[in-house]
Protein backbone atom coordinates (compact mmCIF):
# COMPACT_ATOMS: atom_id res chain seq x y z
CA UNK A 1 0.00 0.00 0.00
CA UNK A 2 3.17 2.09 0.85
CA UNK A 3 3.96 1.20 -2.14
CA UNK A 4 0.71 1.85 -4.17
CA UNK A 5 0.82 5.66 -2.16
CA UNK A 6 4.03 6.44 -3.84
CA UNK A 7 3.05 5.33 -7.15
CA UNK A 8 0.23 7.39 -7.51
CA UNK A 9 2.43 10.39 -5.78
CA UNK A 10 4.87 9.87 -8.69
CA UNK A 11 2.86 8.42 -11.43
CA UNK A 12 -0.17 11.05 -10.53
CA UNK A 13 2.40 14.12 -10.89
CA UNK A 14 4.21 12.87 -14.24
CA UNK A 15 0.84 11.92 -15.73
CA UNK A 16 -0.24 15.90 -15.00
CA UNK A 17 3.08 17.43 -15.74
CA UNK A 18 2.70 15.54 -19.11
CA UNK A 19 -1.04 16.16 -19.93
CA UNK A 20 -0.40 19.95 -19.21
CA UNK A 21 1.67 19.33 -22.89
CA UNK A 22 -1.19 18.33 -24.24
CA UNK A 23 -4.66 19.22 -25.73
CA UNK A 24 -6.34 17.06 -23.66
CA UNK A 25 -10.56 17.54 -22.95
CA UNK A 26 -12.57 15.33 -21.38
CA UNK A 27 -10.06 12.21 -22.13
CA UNK A 28 -6.63 12.43 -21.97
CA UNK A 29 -5.12 12.14 -25.18
CA UNK A 30 -1.15 12.40 -26.19
CA UNK A 31 -1.54 15.04 -29.12
CA UNK A 32 1.55 17.46 -27.85
CA UNK A 33 1.29 20.83 -28.30
CA UNK A 34 4.35 21.97 -26.30
CA UNK A 35 3.87 25.05 -24.39
CA UNK A 36 0.56 26.09 -25.85
CA UNK A 37 -1.13 25.73 -22.99
CA UNK A 38 0.91 27.40 -20.86
CA UNK A 39 0.71 30.48 -23.53
CA UNK A 40 -3.07 30.61 -23.48
CA UNK A 41 -2.94 29.69 -19.35
CA UNK A 42 -1.06 33.27 -18.61
CA UNK A 43 -2.98 35.17 -21.15
CA UNK A 44 -6.04 34.37 -19.41
CA UNK A 45 -7.46 37.11 -17.15
CA UNK A 46 -8.98 34.80 -14.69
CA UNK A 47 -5.80 32.72 -13.93
CA UNK A 48 -3.69 36.33 -13.87
CA UNK A 49 -6.07 37.42 -10.92
CA UNK A 50 -6.00 33.95 -9.40
CA UNK A 51 -2.39 34.51 -9.08
CA UNK A 52 -2.41 37.62 -7.87
CA UNK A 53 -5.34 37.06 -5.54
CA UNK A 54 -3.22 34.28 -4.12
CA UNK A 55 0.04 36.23 -3.37
CA UNK A 56 -2.41 38.62 -1.63
CA UNK A 57 -4.16 35.78 0.24
CA UNK A 58 -1.65 34.04 1.03
CA UNK A 59 0.76 37.19 2.34
CA UNK A 60 -2.40 38.49 4.58
CA UNK A 61 -3.09 35.33 5.71
CA UNK A 62 0.42 33.78 6.73
CA UNK A 63 1.48 37.81 7.66
CA UNK A 64 -1.64 38.03 10.06
CA UNK A 65 -1.16 34.38 11.36
CA UNK A 66 2.27 34.40 12.53
CA UNK A 67 1.93 37.64 14.45
CA UNK A 68 -1.15 37.53 15.51
CA UNK A 69 -0.34 33.82 16.32
CA UNK A 70 3.38 35.09 18.35
CA UNK A 71 1.64 37.66 19.93
CA UNK A 72 -1.20 34.87 21.58
CA UNK A 73 1.76 32.84 22.14
CA UNK A 74 3.74 35.58 24.04
CA UNK A 75 0.70 36.65 26.49
CA UNK A 76 -0.14 33.11 26.90
CA UNK A 77 3.62 31.87 28.09
CA UNK A 78 3.64 35.03 30.78
CA UNK A 79 2.08 32.61 33.50
CA UNK A 80 -1.01 33.67 32.50
CA UNK A 81 -4.21 32.21 34.97
CA UNK A 82 -6.44 29.80 32.74
CA UNK A 83 -3.46 28.90 30.24
CA UNK A 84 -5.83 25.77 29.24
CA UNK A 85 -9.34 27.64 28.79
CA UNK A 86 -7.03 30.42 26.61
CA UNK A 87 -5.22 27.70 24.81
CA UNK A 88 -8.76 25.55 24.27
CA UNK A 89 -10.52 28.52 22.74
CA UNK A 90 -7.85 30.37 19.99
CA UNK A 91 -7.73 26.47 18.40
CA UNK A 92 -10.99 24.84 18.35
CA UNK A 93 -11.85 26.95 15.45
CA UNK A 94 -9.60 24.74 13.73
CA UNK A 95 -11.43 21.50 14.37
CA UNK A 96 -13.97 22.78 12.41
CA UNK A 97 -13.92 22.27 8.23
CA UNK A 98 -12.92 24.99 5.90
CA UNK A 99 -17.12 25.14 4.84
CA UNK A 100 -18.16 25.58 8.04
CA UNK A 101 -15.45 28.99 8.55
CA UNK A 102 -16.85 30.23 5.18
CA UNK A 103 -20.32 29.92 5.84
CA UNK A 104 -20.14 31.34 9.72
CA UNK A 105 -18.21 34.44 8.30
CA UNK A 106 -20.47 34.68 5.56
CA UNK A 107 -23.25 35.79 7.86
CA UNK A 108 -20.78 37.88 10.79
CA UNK A 109 -19.95 39.80 7.15
CA UNK A 110 -23.39 40.04 5.17
CA UNK A 111 -24.24 43.59 5.41
CA UNK A 112 -28.12 42.84 5.59
CA UNK A 113 -27.74 40.65 8.90
CA UNK A 114 -24.36 40.75 10.08
CA UNK A 115 -21.56 43.04 11.98
CA UNK A 116 -22.78 45.96 9.86
CA UNK A 117 -26.11 45.67 10.56
CA UNK A 118 -25.87 45.77 14.48
CA UNK A 119 -23.65 48.94 14.18
CA UNK A 120 -26.13 50.50 12.19
CA UNK A 121 -28.93 49.32 14.26
CA UNK A 122 -27.01 51.23 17.80
CA UNK A 123 -27.67 54.34 15.55
CA UNK A 124 -24.24 54.82 13.07
CA UNK A 125 -26.46 54.67 10.34
CA UNK A 126 -23.33 55.56 7.84
CA UNK A 127 -21.26 52.40 9.20
CA UNK A 128 -20.20 50.66 6.49
CA UNK A 129 -18.49 47.30 6.77
CA UNK A 130 -19.17 44.49 4.14
CA UNK A 131 -15.89 43.50 2.74
CA UNK A 132 -17.71 40.43 1.09
CA UNK A 133 -20.01 42.67 -1.08
CA UNK A 134 -17.04 44.61 -2.90
CA UNK A 135 -14.66 43.23 -5.40
CA UNK A 136 -11.92 45.40 -3.65
CA UNK A 137 -12.45 44.33 -0.53
CA UNK A 138 -13.68 40.31 -0.82
CA UNK A 139 -10.48 39.00 -0.30
CA UNK A 140 -9.88 40.91 2.99
CA UNK A 141 -12.68 39.26 4.04
CA UNK A 142 -11.52 35.83 3.31
CA UNK A 143 -8.23 36.04 5.36
CA UNK A 144 -10.61 37.48 8.27
CA UNK A 145 -11.57 34.19 8.42
CA UNK A 146 -9.09 31.78 7.42
CA UNK A 147 -6.94 33.42 10.15
CA UNK A 148 -10.09 32.82 13.11
CA UNK A 149 -9.63 29.70 11.47
CA UNK A 150 -5.63 28.35 11.73
CA UNK A 151 -3.98 30.83 13.88
CA UNK A 152 -4.74 28.69 16.79
CA UNK A 153 -2.11 26.32 15.04
CA UNK A 154 0.40 28.67 14.77
CA UNK A 155 -0.04 29.74 17.94
CA UNK A 156 0.15 26.54 19.60
CA UNK A 157 3.91 25.89 17.09
CA UNK A 158 5.04 29.12 18.17
CA UNK A 159 4.25 28.26 22.24
CA UNK A 160 5.93 24.92 22.07
CA UNK A 161 9.12 26.72 20.23
CA UNK A 162 9.31 29.61 22.82
CA UNK A 163 8.68 26.63 26.23
CA UNK A 164 12.05 25.31 24.37
CA UNK A 165 13.96 28.29 25.23
CA UNK A 166 16.48 28.07 28.03
CA UNK A 167 15.18 29.72 31.05
CA UNK A 168 18.65 30.53 31.97
CA UNK A 169 18.90 33.06 28.96
CA UNK A 170 15.69 34.60 30.42
CA UNK A 171 17.54 35.49 33.55
CA UNK A 172 20.96 36.75 31.91
CA UNK A 173 18.87 38.90 29.97
CA UNK A 174 17.24 40.20 32.79
CA UNK A 175 20.73 40.85 35.07
CA UNK A 176 22.31 42.76 31.97
CA UNK A 177 19.05 44.69 31.96
CA UNK A 178 18.01 44.43 28.42
CA UNK A 179 14.79 44.87 28.34
CA UNK A 180 12.07 42.18 27.48
CA UNK A 181 11.09 43.13 24.23
CA UNK A 182 14.47 43.49 23.21
CA UNK A 183 14.97 39.98 24.56
CA UNK A 184 12.38 38.70 22.49
CA UNK A 185 13.47 40.17 19.61
CA UNK A 186 17.10 39.61 19.64
CA UNK A 187 17.57 36.49 20.93
CA UNK A 188 14.37 34.43 21.41
CA UNK A 189 12.99 34.87 18.13
CA UNK A 190 16.15 33.97 16.78
CA UNK A 191 16.44 30.50 18.80
CA UNK A 192 12.69 30.03 17.73
CA UNK A 193 13.87 29.58 14.27
CA UNK A 194 12.83 25.83 14.13
CA UNK A 195 9.36 26.55 15.31
CA UNK A 196 8.58 29.25 13.12
CA UNK A 197 10.25 27.53 9.82
CA UNK A 198 7.19 24.65 10.49
CA UNK A 199 4.76 27.25 10.83
CA UNK A 200 5.65 28.86 7.88
CA UNK A 201 5.71 25.61 5.86
CA UNK A 202 2.63 24.69 7.30
CA UNK A 203 1.20 27.98 6.10
CA UNK A 204 3.08 27.94 3.12
CA UNK A 205 1.57 24.61 1.99
CA UNK A 206 -2.05 25.47 3.32
CA UNK A 207 -2.21 28.63 1.24
CA UNK A 208 -1.48 26.93 -2.03
CA UNK A 209 -4.12 24.47 -1.55
CA UNK A 210 -6.83 26.85 -0.37
CA UNK A 211 -10.31 25.48 -2.25
CA UNK A 212 -12.34 25.05 0.32
CA UNK A 213 -13.49 28.64 1.73
CA UNK A 214 -13.47 29.95 -1.41
CA UNK A 215 -16.57 27.87 -2.67
CA UNK A 216 -18.47 28.23 0.91
CA UNK A 217 -17.84 31.92 1.55
CA UNK A 218 -17.45 33.65 -2.02
CA UNK A 219 -17.86 30.79 -4.85
CA UNK A 220 -15.01 32.77 -5.97
CA UNK A 221 -17.13 36.03 -6.95
CA UNK A 222 -17.87 39.03 -6.68
CA UNK A 223 -17.15 38.82 -10.25
CA UNK A 224 -13.24 36.78 -10.34
CA UNK A 225 -12.02 38.25 -7.32
CA UNK A 226 -11.72 35.63 -4.95
CA UNK A 227 -10.83 33.10 -7.69
CA UNK A 228 -7.77 30.92 -6.79
CA UNK A 229 -5.37 28.78 -8.54
CA UNK A 230 -7.20 25.88 -7.03
CA UNK A 231 -10.45 26.22 -8.14
CA UNK A 232 -9.21 27.42 -11.59
CA UNK A 233 -8.11 23.50 -12.07
CA UNK A 234 -10.65 22.26 -10.80
CA UNK A 235 -13.25 23.99 -13.36
CA UNK A 236 -11.10 23.42 -15.81
CA UNK A 237 -11.84 19.95 -14.99
CA UNK A 238 -15.14 19.94 -14.68
CA UNK A 239 -15.35 21.75 -17.92
CA UNK A 240 -13.64 19.66 -19.79
CA UNK A 241 -10.50 21.17 -20.82
CA UNK A 242 -8.07 19.02 -19.27
CA UNK A 243 -4.91 19.90 -20.59
CA UNK A 244 -5.25 23.30 -19.80
CA UNK A 245 -6.14 22.47 -16.15
CA UNK A 246 -2.75 20.53 -15.97
CA UNK A 247 -1.01 23.28 -16.80
CA UNK A 248 -2.50 25.47 -14.21
CA UNK A 249 -1.80 22.35 -12.23
CA UNK A 250 1.48 22.38 -12.82
CA UNK A 251 1.96 26.02 -12.13
CA UNK A 252 0.84 25.18 -8.72
CA UNK A 253 3.20 22.84 -8.35
CA UNK A 254 5.76 24.80 -8.44
CA UNK A 255 5.83 26.82 -5.55
CA UNK A 256 5.78 23.75 -3.47
CA UNK A 257 8.68 22.04 -5.68
CA UNK A 258 10.69 25.49 -4.83
CA UNK A 259 10.13 25.41 -0.88
CA UNK A 260 10.97 21.50 -0.80
CA UNK A 261 14.25 22.56 -2.52
CA UNK A 262 14.60 25.40 -0.14
CA UNK A 263 14.42 23.64 2.73
CA UNK A 264 16.69 20.77 1.69
CA UNK A 265 19.47 23.35 1.01
CA UNK A 266 19.24 24.81 4.30
CA UNK A 267 19.42 20.80 5.89
CA UNK A 268 22.53 19.97 3.65
CA UNK A 269 23.81 23.13 4.84
CA UNK A 270 22.95 23.14 8.72
CA UNK A 271 24.31 18.90 9.10
CA UNK A 272 27.32 20.17 7.07
CA UNK A 273 27.81 23.00 9.16
CA UNK A 274 27.20 20.10 11.82
CA UNK A 275 29.83 17.89 10.79
CA UNK A 276 32.84 20.59 10.28
CA UNK A 277 32.34 22.07 14.58
CA UNK B 1 0.12 28.12 43.98
CA UNK B 2 2.80 27.99 47.06
CA UNK B 3 5.27 31.38 47.47
CA UNK B 4 7.91 29.34 47.13
CA UNK B 5 7.57 29.27 43.03
CA UNK B 6 7.12 32.98 43.06
CA UNK B 7 10.36 33.03 44.59
CA UNK B 8 12.32 30.86 43.04
CA UNK B 9 11.07 31.97 39.37
CA UNK B 10 12.52 29.16 37.57
CA UNK B 11 9.65 27.15 36.60
CA UNK B 12 8.25 28.21 33.88
CA UNK B 13 4.84 27.46 34.57
CA UNK B 14 1.91 28.78 37.34
CA UNK B 15 0.52 31.91 38.39
CA UNK B 16 2.40 34.71 39.40
CA UNK B 17 2.38 36.84 42.75
CA UNK B 18 -0.76 38.85 43.16
CA UNK B 19 0.94 42.19 41.56
CA UNK B 20 -1.46 43.64 39.89
CA UNK B 21 0.60 45.86 37.05
CA UNK B 22 -0.28 47.87 33.87
CA UNK B 23 1.31 45.47 31.59
CA UNK B 24 -0.87 41.99 33.25
CA UNK B 25 -4.00 44.41 32.69
CA UNK B 26 -2.81 44.52 29.23
CA UNK B 27 -1.62 40.93 28.54
CA UNK B 28 -5.17 40.02 30.15
CA UNK B 29 -7.08 42.23 28.10
CA UNK B 30 -5.64 41.44 24.82
CA UNK B 31 -6.06 37.95 25.49
CA UNK B 32 -9.87 38.33 26.20
CA UNK B 33 -10.07 40.53 23.53
CA UNK B 34 -8.85 37.68 21.37
CA UNK B 35 -11.16 34.85 22.84
CA UNK B 36 -13.78 37.13 21.82
CA UNK B 37 -12.63 37.17 18.49
CA UNK B 38 -12.73 33.43 18.38
CA UNK B 39 -15.82 32.80 20.68
CA UNK B 40 -18.08 35.04 18.78
CA UNK B 41 -18.77 33.63 15.20
CA UNK B 42 -19.63 30.21 17.52
CA UNK B 43 -21.94 31.88 19.60
CA UNK B 44 -23.64 33.69 16.26
CA UNK B 45 -23.85 30.14 14.83
CA UNK B 46 -25.92 28.73 17.70
CA UNK B 47 -28.00 31.80 18.37
CA UNK B 48 -28.86 32.17 14.91
CA UNK B 49 -29.80 28.54 14.70
CA UNK B 50 -32.39 28.92 17.23
CA UNK B 51 -33.89 32.08 16.25
CA UNK B 52 -36.81 32.25 13.86
CA UNK B 53 -36.58 34.22 10.22
CA UNK B 54 -38.90 36.95 11.93
CA UNK B 55 -36.55 37.33 14.70
CA UNK B 56 -33.67 37.84 12.71
CA UNK B 57 -35.35 40.45 10.73
CA UNK B 58 -36.03 42.43 13.62
CA UNK B 59 -33.26 41.92 16.53
CA UNK B 60 -29.36 41.78 15.40
CA UNK B 61 -27.15 38.40 15.05
CA UNK B 62 -25.62 39.91 18.48
CA UNK B 63 -28.70 39.20 20.40
CA UNK B 64 -29.84 36.46 22.16
CA UNK B 65 -32.86 34.33 21.16
CA UNK B 66 -35.93 35.39 22.79
CA UNK B 67 -38.23 32.23 21.73
CA UNK B 68 -35.17 29.49 21.47
CA UNK B 69 -36.89 26.76 19.08
CA UNK B 70 -35.09 23.63 17.88
CA UNK B 71 -37.07 23.13 14.40
CA UNK B 72 -34.81 24.59 12.38
CA UNK B 73 -32.62 22.32 13.60
CA UNK B 74 -35.17 19.40 12.50
CA UNK B 75 -35.45 21.11 9.23
CA UNK B 76 -31.90 21.17 8.86
CA UNK B 77 -31.34 17.54 9.76
CA UNK B 78 -34.46 15.93 7.84
CA UNK B 79 -36.00 18.23 5.19
CA UNK B 80 -33.95 20.77 4.02
CA UNK B 81 -33.41 20.76 0.20
CA UNK B 82 -30.60 20.65 -1.86
CA UNK B 83 -32.16 21.12 -5.33
CA UNK B 84 -34.68 18.60 -6.12
CA UNK B 85 -34.39 16.34 -3.32
CA UNK B 86 -35.26 17.25 0.22
CA UNK B 87 -33.73 14.99 2.81
CA UNK B 88 -31.97 17.31 4.62
CA UNK B 89 -27.97 16.81 6.14
CA UNK B 90 -29.39 13.01 7.10
CA UNK B 91 -28.10 10.87 4.39
CA UNK B 92 -24.86 13.40 3.98
CA UNK B 93 -24.43 12.41 7.52
CA UNK B 94 -24.88 8.76 7.63
CA UNK B 95 -22.23 9.14 4.30
CA UNK B 96 -19.51 10.83 6.39
CA UNK B 97 -20.18 7.84 9.19
CA UNK B 98 -19.67 5.41 6.98
CA UNK B 99 -16.26 7.17 4.95
CA UNK B 100 -15.38 7.74 8.41
CA UNK B 101 -15.56 4.29 9.68
CA UNK B 102 -14.18 2.49 6.72
CA UNK B 103 -11.27 5.12 5.99
CA UNK B 104 -9.77 5.66 9.28
CA UNK B 105 -9.01 2.02 10.53
CA UNK B 106 -7.53 1.13 7.18
CA UNK B 107 -5.34 4.15 6.81
CA UNK B 108 -3.75 3.70 10.28
CA UNK B 109 -3.45 0.08 10.05
CA UNK B 110 -1.40 0.64 6.63
CA UNK B 111 0.40 3.49 8.07
CA UNK B 112 1.45 1.82 11.19
CA UNK B 113 3.28 -0.92 9.38
CA UNK B 114 5.11 1.41 7.11
CA UNK B 115 6.16 3.25 9.87
CA UNK B 116 7.64 0.25 11.61
CA UNK B 117 8.94 -1.17 8.43
CA UNK B 118 10.61 2.17 7.63
CA UNK B 119 11.93 2.33 10.92
CA UNK B 120 13.35 -1.11 12.08
CA UNK B 121 13.54 -2.98 8.74
CA UNK B 122 16.05 -1.01 7.12
CA UNK B 123 15.23 -2.03 3.18
CA UNK B 124 16.87 -0.98 0.35
CA UNK B 125 15.44 2.62 -0.70
CA UNK B 126 14.09 3.21 2.39
CA UNK B 127 14.99 6.23 2.58
CA UNK B 128 14.36 7.26 -0.93
CA UNK B 129 10.58 6.08 -0.21
CA UNK B 130 9.97 7.58 2.66
CA UNK B 131 11.37 10.65 1.22
CA UNK B 132 8.98 10.39 -1.55
CA UNK B 133 6.46 10.22 0.69
CA UNK B 134 6.89 12.84 3.05
CA UNK B 135 7.18 15.08 0.06
CA UNK B 136 3.76 13.95 -0.68
CA UNK B 137 2.09 15.46 2.13
CA UNK B 138 3.28 19.46 0.56
CA UNK B 139 1.78 18.48 -2.85
CA UNK B 140 -1.41 20.24 -3.69
CA UNK B 141 -4.44 18.07 -4.06
CA UNK B 142 -5.72 19.41 -7.24
CA UNK B 143 -2.26 18.61 -9.02
CA UNK B 144 -3.47 14.89 -8.86
CA UNK B 145 -7.13 15.33 -8.72
CA UNK B 146 -7.23 14.28 -12.55
CA UNK B 147 -5.36 11.60 -12.58
CA UNK B 148 -6.58 9.96 -10.13
CA UNK B 149 -10.00 10.68 -11.70
CA UNK B 150 -9.16 8.94 -14.69
CA UNK B 151 -7.29 6.02 -12.17
CA UNK B 152 -10.58 4.84 -10.91
CA UNK B 153 -12.26 5.42 -13.66
CA UNK B 154 -10.80 2.89 -15.35
CA UNK B 155 -11.20 0.21 -12.39
CA UNK B 156 -14.84 1.22 -11.80
CA UNK B 157 -14.29 2.99 -8.69
CA UNK B 158 -14.69 6.41 -9.41
CA UNK B 159 -18.25 7.98 -7.47
CA UNK B 160 -18.23 4.56 -5.14
CA UNK B 161 -17.24 4.61 -1.41
CA UNK B 162 -14.29 2.11 -1.86
CA UNK B 163 -13.25 4.93 -4.29
CA UNK B 164 -13.67 7.37 -1.75
CA UNK B 165 -11.72 5.45 0.78
CA UNK B 166 -9.38 4.48 -1.36
CA UNK B 167 -8.65 7.95 -1.95
CA UNK B 168 -8.74 9.16 1.77
CA UNK B 169 -6.12 6.01 2.38
CA UNK B 170 -4.15 7.40 -0.19
CA UNK B 171 -3.58 10.93 0.90
CA UNK B 172 -3.56 10.13 4.56
CA UNK B 173 -0.66 7.77 4.21
CA UNK B 174 2.09 10.76 3.93
CA UNK B 175 1.65 12.18 7.45
CA UNK B 176 0.27 9.02 9.28
CA UNK B 177 3.44 7.09 8.11
CA UNK B 178 5.21 10.28 9.05
CA UNK B 179 3.85 10.33 12.49
CA UNK B 180 4.57 6.25 13.07
CA UNK B 181 8.02 6.64 11.60
CA UNK B 182 9.16 9.22 13.95
CA UNK B 183 6.92 7.11 16.82
CA UNK B 184 8.69 3.77 16.28
CA UNK B 185 12.11 5.75 15.89
CA UNK B 186 11.55 7.14 19.32
CA UNK B 187 11.57 3.66 20.63
CA UNK B 188 15.01 1.94 21.50
CA UNK B 189 16.11 -0.12 19.35
CA UNK B 190 17.55 -2.60 21.63
CA UNK B 191 13.91 -3.85 22.07
CA UNK B 192 13.65 -4.56 18.35
CA UNK B 193 16.89 -6.35 18.60
CA UNK B 194 16.06 -8.40 21.58
CA UNK B 195 12.75 -9.39 19.80
CA UNK B 196 15.25 -10.60 17.08
CA UNK B 197 17.32 -12.84 19.02
CA UNK B 198 14.47 -14.30 20.52
CA UNK B 199 13.67 -15.32 16.79
CA UNK B 200 10.55 -13.58 16.15
CA UNK B 201 9.81 -12.66 12.93
CA UNK B 202 8.31 -9.59 11.32
CA UNK B 203 4.88 -9.68 11.37
CA UNK B 204 5.62 -11.39 15.68
CA UNK B 205 7.50 -8.79 16.17
CA UNK B 206 4.76 -6.44 14.99
CA UNK B 207 1.97 -7.86 16.83
CA UNK B 208 3.48 -8.58 19.84
CA UNK B 209 5.67 -5.88 20.65
CA UNK B 210 5.15 -2.96 18.70
CA UNK B 211 1.14 -3.19 18.07
CA UNK B 212 0.81 -2.87 22.49
CA UNK B 213 3.33 0.36 22.30
CA UNK B 214 1.85 2.07 19.87
CA UNK B 215 -1.41 3.21 21.43
CA UNK B 216 -0.66 6.78 22.23
CA UNK B 217 0.16 7.58 19.12
CA UNK B 218 -2.24 4.90 17.31
CA UNK B 219 -4.96 7.58 19.44
CA UNK B 220 -3.28 10.80 18.37
CA UNK B 221 -3.76 9.32 14.63
CA UNK B 222 -7.20 8.39 14.76
CA UNK B 223 -8.47 12.29 16.00
CA UNK B 224 -6.21 13.59 13.19
CA UNK B 225 -8.10 10.85 11.09
CA UNK B 226 -11.82 11.67 12.28
CA UNK B 227 -11.49 14.89 12.32
CA UNK B 228 -9.69 15.48 8.97
CA UNK B 229 -11.81 13.19 7.15
CA UNK B 230 -14.93 14.32 8.59
CA UNK B 231 -14.13 18.05 7.28
CA UNK B 232 -12.80 16.89 4.30
CA UNK B 233 -14.74 18.72 0.81
CA UNK B 234 -12.90 18.80 -2.12
CA UNK B 235 -12.50 14.46 -1.96
CA UNK B 236 -15.56 14.22 -1.10
CA UNK B 237 -17.23 16.89 -4.00
CA UNK B 238 -15.14 15.35 -6.63
CA UNK B 239 -14.51 11.28 -5.79
CA UNK B 240 -17.48 10.51 -3.54
CA UNK B 241 -20.28 11.00 -6.44
CA UNK B 242 -24.19 11.42 -5.78
CA UNK B 243 -24.71 8.42 -3.80
CA UNK B 244 -21.97 9.07 -1.44
CA UNK B 245 -21.94 12.53 -0.84
CA UNK B 246 -20.44 13.43 2.60
CA UNK B 247 -21.73 16.08 5.40
CA UNK B 248 -19.81 18.98 4.12
CA UNK B 249 -20.64 18.61 0.69
CA UNK B 250 -24.28 18.48 1.26
CA UNK B 251 -24.07 21.25 3.66
CA UNK B 252 -22.76 23.33 0.98
CA UNK B 253 -25.34 21.90 -0.97
CA UNK B 254 -28.17 23.22 1.18
CA UNK B 255 -26.67 26.71 1.56
CA UNK B 256 -26.38 27.28 -2.41
CA UNK B 257 -29.94 25.94 -3.35
CA UNK B 258 -31.55 28.84 -0.96
CA UNK B 259 -33.67 30.55 -3.27
CA UNK B 260 -34.68 34.10 -2.24
CA UNK B 261 -33.66 35.72 1.01
CA UNK B 262 -30.88 33.19 2.60
CA UNK B 263 -32.59 31.47 5.28
CA UNK B 264 -29.93 31.61 8.05
CA UNK B 265 -31.86 30.29 10.78
CA UNK B 266 -31.73 26.59 8.75
CA UNK B 267 -27.84 26.95 7.16
CA UNK B 268 -26.74 27.96 10.52
CA UNK B 269 -28.33 24.94 11.95
CA UNK B 270 -27.17 22.95 9.17
CA UNK B 271 -23.69 24.26 9.99
CA UNK B 272 -23.83 23.75 13.62
CA UNK B 273 -24.81 20.02 12.91
CA UNK B 274 -21.82 19.63 10.81
CA UNK B 275 -19.30 20.93 12.87
CA UNK B 276 -21.14 18.96 15.98
CA UNK B 277 -18.69 15.96 15.22
CA UNK B 278 -15.58 17.50 15.21
CA UNK B 279 -16.17 19.47 17.91
CA UNK B 280 -17.09 16.95 20.09
CA UNK B 281 -13.94 15.27 19.08
CA UNK B 282 -11.97 17.97 19.48
CA UNK B 283 -13.22 18.91 23.46
CA UNK B 284 -13.07 15.58 24.46
CA UNK B 285 -10.17 14.67 23.06
CA UNK B 286 -7.65 18.23 24.12
CA UNK B 287 -4.34 17.90 24.80
CA UNK B 288 -4.24 14.62 22.40
CA UNK B 289 -5.79 16.49 19.74
CA UNK B 290 -2.57 19.44 20.32
CA UNK B 291 -0.26 16.49 20.35
CA UNK B 292 -1.83 15.87 16.41
CA UNK B 293 -1.62 18.96 15.49
CA UNK B 294 1.77 19.61 14.46
CA UNK B 295 1.85 16.96 12.23
CA UNK B 296 -1.78 16.95 11.48
CA UNK B 297 -2.17 20.90 10.48
CA UNK B 298 -0.07 19.80 7.03
CA UNK B 299 -3.70 17.90 6.27
CA UNK B 300 -5.51 21.16 6.26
Amino acid sequence: MMIVAIGVFVIGITFTVVLSFTNSKLFPSFNFVGWRQYEILWATPRWQQSVINIWFYGFGHIALCLSLGFALAVAIDQRVRGEDTFRTVFLYPFALSAVITGLVWQLMLDPNWGFQAFVRSLGYTDFTFAPLASSNTALLGMVVASVWNGVGVTMAILLSGLRGVDEEIWKAARIDGIPTWRTYLSIVVPMMRGAIATALVLLVVNVVRTFDIVIAMTGGGPGISTQMPATYVIDNINSRNVGHGMAAATCMLLPIAALIIVQAVYRWRASRRGRTT
Amino acid sequence: MSSITATAGIEPFGPKPKQVTAARIGIYAFLIIAALFFLVPLIVMLMTSMKSMNEIRGGNIFALPTQPTFDYWVKAWSSACTGVACNGLAPGFFNSVKITLLSVPISIVIAMINGYALSFWRFRGAELMFAILVFGAFVPFQVLVYPIIFGLSRVGLFGTLPGIVIVHTIFGMPILTLLFRNFFSSLPVELFKAARVDGAGFWRIFFSVMLPMSVPIAIVAVILQVTGIWNDFIFGLVFAGRENMPMTVQLNNIVRTSTGTVEYSTNMAATVLTGAVPLIVYFVSGKWFVRGIAAGAVKG
